[in-house]
């Protein structure tokens, strides 16, 4: 059998890993277009801050890994085309690689909003190695760096631009920092935070053009204002990597849409990770979860089915945890809260402590923590086993802050 | 045969010795707030539970982890942190379901119970035996006839 994983970031060599233990006969093949060995997007704010080098960032450490696994890695190749009928890949230096059973893993790629200028040279985006070294280079102590974007990706290279100590300063569309993954509340806290640690925070603010300056640039945000930068970084949202697919039959709404063994719409063709659009945990409807759990989980399960394994995927649960200079914050599931359902908040904003949970009927669907640090597992121990709540709910819609006892008490870990 | 904790929170009487012995062991000093062994009150102290890793057979902490910085030590089988690999990106913390795996602020790195190499401290500490370490056969049939007793049609008292 001809395993293929297109894509070698952290879904794919899970799955490659996967397959391998799965079917010790097979073989397997993973392709992926960047030079390095397979690395995590996630550790590059680690190296942007200077804690690790390069290698810190490597999926798999030591050398041979995947040899010694029996996983022939393609390296700076990229599959421009899947002839489905066939089973056969091109790649970019025009070689055909033939298949069996595919997966493709090929996860997003950075977008830009469409501004006069934002392709100027020198405008980075902040989302593969090359990227972070790119942006080591210009962002200096005391450089001016304007940071477009205060999503989550946005607000964790803030951390690693804080670090090195740059005069930053973070423009934002949404009227909050983290606004998918926050509510008003804790995004209003964040950005209090981060102010009061010398980061200028810019949120209703649109970047209406990009001009290049003799040292550096100029961004005109609103009729009348304009900020200077030395160096200009956009994590303004991404796109999923699917155009390879057209003409392959592969169905796709944002991401490629997959069912609960990870199936696309082409038989013997499977997605995992940033690139696939999957059942959600609670709901069941197909959606695009970006994060690492997420690509990890997408990643197993698929290859277990690609060697007739059969396994099923309850669905995945969004998760993210941040840290904003100092400041943790975590939101699992619909911290909106769903139809029907209730909420319960405690907050504490003079010491930046906010706790909220979801819930539908009789469980907990989802919750945004600030502050919190220990523990904060358990919530996702309950989202994710559903587990009713009994007399617990109505102890929680008090004191959300005794998640934990309720936690210890309905698993009964108390005798 | 590899030994696992048995905790029997009914012998618990919340003295937090473990909680002094695990952060000792861990940090060089007695404190209970960067113990990796939790002890959890109900009804005022009338009920206690000391709380840690199980070293669970899926181990989420581990398959989140973005730089393959946990790993399980074959001889005690307990999953442990690398120090020098972590970056300290948090992910398991929010990932395994059971929050028994936490951030550190001092060290910028998550901590987890590592069953102290093989001699757990915490269970040497116990003065009641509410903390045990045993074989983990004998723990699994523990667990499952302690279960079995809370599940069955008994009103509990
Ligand atoms: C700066 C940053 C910080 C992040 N922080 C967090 C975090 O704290 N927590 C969290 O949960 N998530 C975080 N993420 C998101 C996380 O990194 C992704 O969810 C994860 O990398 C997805 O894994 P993946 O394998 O699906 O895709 P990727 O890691 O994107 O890997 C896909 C690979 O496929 C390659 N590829 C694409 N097209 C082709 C082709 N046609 N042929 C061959 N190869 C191709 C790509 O170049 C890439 O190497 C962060 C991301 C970034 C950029």
């Amino acid at each position: 059998m001809d395993y293929v994983v297109v894509g070698a970031g952290p879904a794919g060599v899970i799955a490659a890993e996967t397959l391998r233990r799965a079917d010790p006969s097979g073989a397997v093949t993973l392709i992926g277009d960047e030079p390095a060995a397979p690395y995590s997007r996630m550790a590059i704010p680690y190296l942007l801050a200077g804690d690790i080098e390069p290698a810190g960032t490597h999926l798999r450490h030591g050398t041979g890994h995947y040899r010694a696994h029996g996983i022939k890695v393609v390296k700076g190749r990229r599959v421009t085309r899947v002839a489905a009928k066939s089973r056969v890949l091109t790649l970019d230096d025009g070689a055909k690689v033939k298949y069996d059973k595919l997966l493709v893993a090929t996860g997003s790629r950075p977008v830009r909003p469409p501004i006069k200028g934002i392709d100027l040279p020198g405008i980075e985006s902040c989302w593969t190695l090359a990227d972070a070294a790119a942006i080591a280079r210009k962002a200096k102590p005391r450089s001016r760096v304007v940071l477009m974007g205060a999503g989550f990706i946005g607000c964790i290279i803030l951390e690693a631009l804080a670090a090195r100590k740059v005069d930053l300063t973070v423009v934002e569309m949404a009227d909050r920092m983290v606004a998918r993954m926050m509510d008003r509340q804790g995004g209003d806290m964040i950005k209090r935070w981060c102010e009061g640690r010398g980061v200028k925070v810019l949120t209703s603010t649109r970047v209406e053009a990009i001009e290049k300056t003799k040292t550096g640039f100029r961004l005109a945000i609103g009729r009348r204002a304009a900020l200077e930068a030395d160096l200009v970084v956009c994590a303004t949202g991404v796109a999923p990597n699917v155009e390879f697919l057209k003409g392959s039959g592969v169905e796709t709404e944002f991401g490629i849409l997959v069912d609960h063994g990870l199936r696309t719409s082409v038989p013997d063709i499977f997605a995992a990770g940033d690139v696939a659009q999957g059942p959600e945990l609670i709901t069941g409807k197909p959606e695009v979860h970006a994060i690492q759990p997420t690509a990890s989980e997408h990643g197993r399960v698929a290859a277990l089915n690609m060697a007739g394994v059969p396994s099923h995927y309850r669905g995945s649960l969004s998760m993210n945890v941040l840290n904003t200079l100092g400041l943790i914050s975590s939101s699992f599931g619909h911290w909106q809260g769903l139809p029907g359902g209730e909420i319960a908040e405690a907050s504490d904003p003079d010491h930046f402590c906010y706790l909220r949970l979801c819930f539908k009927d009789d469980r907990v669907v989802g919750a945004l923590a600030l502050g919190l640090t220990q523990h904060v597992g358990v919530i996702r121990g309950l989202v994710q086993t559903g587990l009713p709540l009994g007399p617990w709910k109505k102890a929680l819609q008090r004191d959300p802050h005794q998640v934990m006892n309720a936690y210890l008490d309905l698993t009964k870990a108390v005798p | 045969m590899q030994k696992s904790l048995l905790i029997e929170p009914e012998k618990c009487t919340s003295c937090l010795q473990c909680e002094m012995a695990c952060s000792f062991e861990h940090e060089g000093s007695f404190n209970p707030a960067k113990s990796r062994i939790k002890v959890f009150e109900f009804e005022h102290g009338r009920r206690a539970i000391p709380y840690t890793c199980t070293q669970c057979a899926e181990a989420w902490c581990l398959h989140a982890c973005p730089v393959e910085a946990l790993a399980r030590n074959p001889t005690t089988g307990a999953v442990e942190v690398k120090e020098d690999v972590c970056v300290g990106c948090k992910v398991c913390t929010i990932a395994c379901p059971f929050g028994t795996i936490n951030y550190n602020r001092d060290s910028g790195k998550v901590a987890k119970c590592d069953l102290c190499g093989g001699d757990p401290q915490c269970a040497a500490a116990c003065p009641t035996g509410a903390i045990t370490f045993v074989d983990s056969d004998w723990t699994g049939y523990e667990r499952m006839k302690a279960w079995a007793a809370k599940t069955d049609n008994q009103p509990r008292a």
